[in-house]
């Protein structure tokens, strides 16, 4: 089934080096997520995995074979890009078929399972029209039911969501992890939002320049980030991460203390500030305080709406029991 | 105000294209308009304009000296073959450069088109040998070839910009989708750039049909196309500007309304990507 595995794969282009050798397994049927900044080789990682870019060294294992040097089409894997990649000339019906036309299967059994993929999809009444005439949305269904089709051992995801707008993003954020529960086959997604990926993952793998920060699942990543990179990364708003003297109590480099895990107060607590921006989302409320032993301002959340205001003087407890420490090199103390 | 200054502007374009337009055309309609004249009358001076008796005499007696439609039938034969053979060299040369570009990719491109820079009479000695030795000399094959060779970096250049306007990840996702390499130009590279591929076609068409140095040296007879019936009015005997004309219009009149069919989209074809 669709295990794939990463035996020392790195890619250079031009002798610089994007992709350290790097050792990754993705389990059969599992959701992966690569999240990073942009840069950090995400994409290219799942373009040496589709075989659209050859790797440097190390090796491929799709399934229990060699991968490495087969071409995109051997590998049995779908690819679903950003941009959607549709065929502007075919119709959405042409267009799910292609793959199996490629296939060469017979017209019936296409037919039969166009059907069943644009039913699914909720694209039967759209068939016959050409992917210009489709809203985002439906154009990014398309793409998925040109993937789905031929059944593959894996689908790739590009950062498949970037293209469309907020609320249309939760909605197909929902139809893909829905779409993975039924099919339950192995799906690798490469996306720079770490709601993505916290939302949608079974397992997240963090990326910073080519190299694997940390894999976990959501929560580890959460409650246990390795080091600074992955904590600063995970979480929104970010961790505060502060460091000077008040970190050195804790024995420290570095503390880091999500918003969510620190008190605010106008009468008592461990660190006075002054409010600075407020941010009201109405569930929340999102203060930005200047501590006088920060030279950063602390995010802080606090649950619906406080009393509290622009300039008024507060104080800060965090939360011990969440508190995270780092050594000098940013990596985490247990 | 500004309203009638936007009006001045597009009378004064209007006037302004109209005039270089009939400039560039006059040469032709006068080529026309001499093929229907006798001999006198093309060259009085000062000359006629519409002014004089109208005959088709020219027309019959180009007809009765030369056989116009063997030339035409080389014509469409060399044209059509090198515009073909052209293309299909010329796509998958494209597309290696527009897909699969290596360093050198815009060297080549270069290099391709510094070869329209050499003067081709450079070259004429040599490749008239190199006919002789073939055996292709004064040959449809010969000509389809050297005709193909001349337009080809033309052919790849402009089949490279309209290529290099086609998303490169459309290209991947039918490679995904297990397309060969050959389905993947067939069925998806150039159903997306017909527009782009026509208009190469027509270009080229437009510019075999007109090449005068190599249709005229490398020919005699079997394989001469219209260029050299225009040339065998220009003869030794004296100039005859009337029938001259007459073989001249016969020999632009395809071309001509060929153009005149495709206009539309010979001009979206060369602004492609530049007006977008």
């Amino acid at each position: 089934m669709g295990r794939i595995v990463l035996d020392k794969v790195n890619k250079s282009f031009d002798g610089v080096e994007v992709i350290p050798p790097l050792d990754l397994t993705i389990e059969d049927g599992e959701f992966t997520v690569f999240v990073g900044p942009s840069g950090c080789g995400k994409s290219t990682l799942l373009r040496l995995i589709a075989g659209l870019e050859d790797v440097t060294g190390g090796q491929i294992h799709i399934d229990g074979k060699d991968a490495t040097q087969l071409a995109p089409a051997k590998r049995k894997l779908a690819m679903v890009f950003q941009s959607y990649a549709l065929y502007p000339h075919m119709t959405v019906r042409n267009n799910i078929s292609f793959p199996l036309r490629m296939a060469k299967l017979d017209r019936d059994e296409i037919n039969n399972k166009v059907m069943a993929a644009a039913d699914v999809l909720n694209l039967t009444d759209y068939l016959e029209r050409r992917p210009g005439l489709l809203s985002g949305g439906q154009r990014q269904r398309v793409a998925i039911g040109r993937a789905i089709v031929r059944e593959p051992e894996a689908f790739l995801f590009d950062e498949p969501l970037s293209n469309l707008d907020a609320a249309l993003r939760v909605e197909m954020r929902l139809e893909i992890g829905e779409l993975h529960k039924r099919l339950a086959t192995t799906m690798v997604y490469v996306t720079h939002d770490q709601v993505e990926a916290m939302t949608m993952a079974d397992r997240i793998v963090v990326l910073k320049a080519g190299n694997i920060e940390q894999v976990g699942t959501p929560l580890e990543l959460y409650s246990k980030p390795k080091n600074t990179f992955v904590a600063g990364f995970i979480g929104s708003p970010s961790m505060n991460l502060l460091e000077g003297p008040e970190a050195a109590k804790f024995g420290a480099k570095t503390i880091g203390i999500r918003p969510e895990h620190l008190s605010i107060s106008d009468k008592e607590g461990v660190w006075s500030g002054i409010i600075g921006v407020s941010e009201h989302l109405g569930s929340d409320t999102f203060f930005h305080v200047k501590c006088e032993l920060f030279p950063e301002p602390i995010t802080v959340r606090a649950s619906g709406e406080v009393n509290l205001h622009y300039g008024e003087k507060v104080f800060l407890t965090p939360n011990q029991k969440h508190l995270h420490q780092f050594a000098e090199d940013g990596r985490r103390i247990p | 105000m500004a309203r009638s200054n936007s009006m001045q502007l597009k009378m004064l374009t209007t006037v302004a294209a109209w005039s270089i337009g009939l400039m560039i055309f006059f040469p032709i309609l006068w080529t026309i308009l001499t093929s229907f004249k006798t001999e006198a009358q093309a060259i009085a001076s000062p000359p006629i304009f519409l002014n004089f008796d109208w005959t088709l005499e020219n027309y019959q007696v180009v007809q009765e000296r030369s056989n116009y439609m063997r030339f035409l039938w080389n014509s469409v034969f060399i044209t059509g073959g090198s515009t073909l053979l052209g293309v299909l060299i010329g796509v998958p040369a494209a597309w290696s450069m527009a897909f699969v570009p290596s360093k050198r990719t815009k060297d080549i491109l270069l290099w391709m088109l510094s070869t329209k820079m050499l003067p081709a009479v450079g070259v004429l000695y040599p490749l008239y040998l190199i006919f002789i030795e073939l055996g292709v000399l004064d040959t449809r094959l010969g000509l389809i070839v050297v005709l193909m060779l001349i337009n080809l970096p033309i052919i790849v250049w402009m089949l490279y910009t309209y290529f290099k306007e086609i998303p490169g990840e459309i290209l991947e996702a039918a490679r995904m989708d297990g397309a060969t390499l050959k389905a993947e130009i067939f069925y998806v590279l150039m159903p997306m750039a017909i527009p782009g591929i026509a208009s190469t076609i027509l270009l080229n068409v437009i510019l075999a049909w007109n090449e005068a140095f190599w249709t005229l040296n490398l020919t005699a007879a079997k394989a001469a196309p219209l260029t050299a019936f225009i040339a065998s009015y220009s003869s030794p005997e004296g100039l005859f500007y009337a029938k001259l004309s007459a073989a001249s219009t016969m020999a632009i009149a395809p071309i001509l309304i060929l153009g005149w069919f495709s206009q539309k989209q010979l001009v979206r074809g060369l602004t492609f990507g530049a007006v977008k």
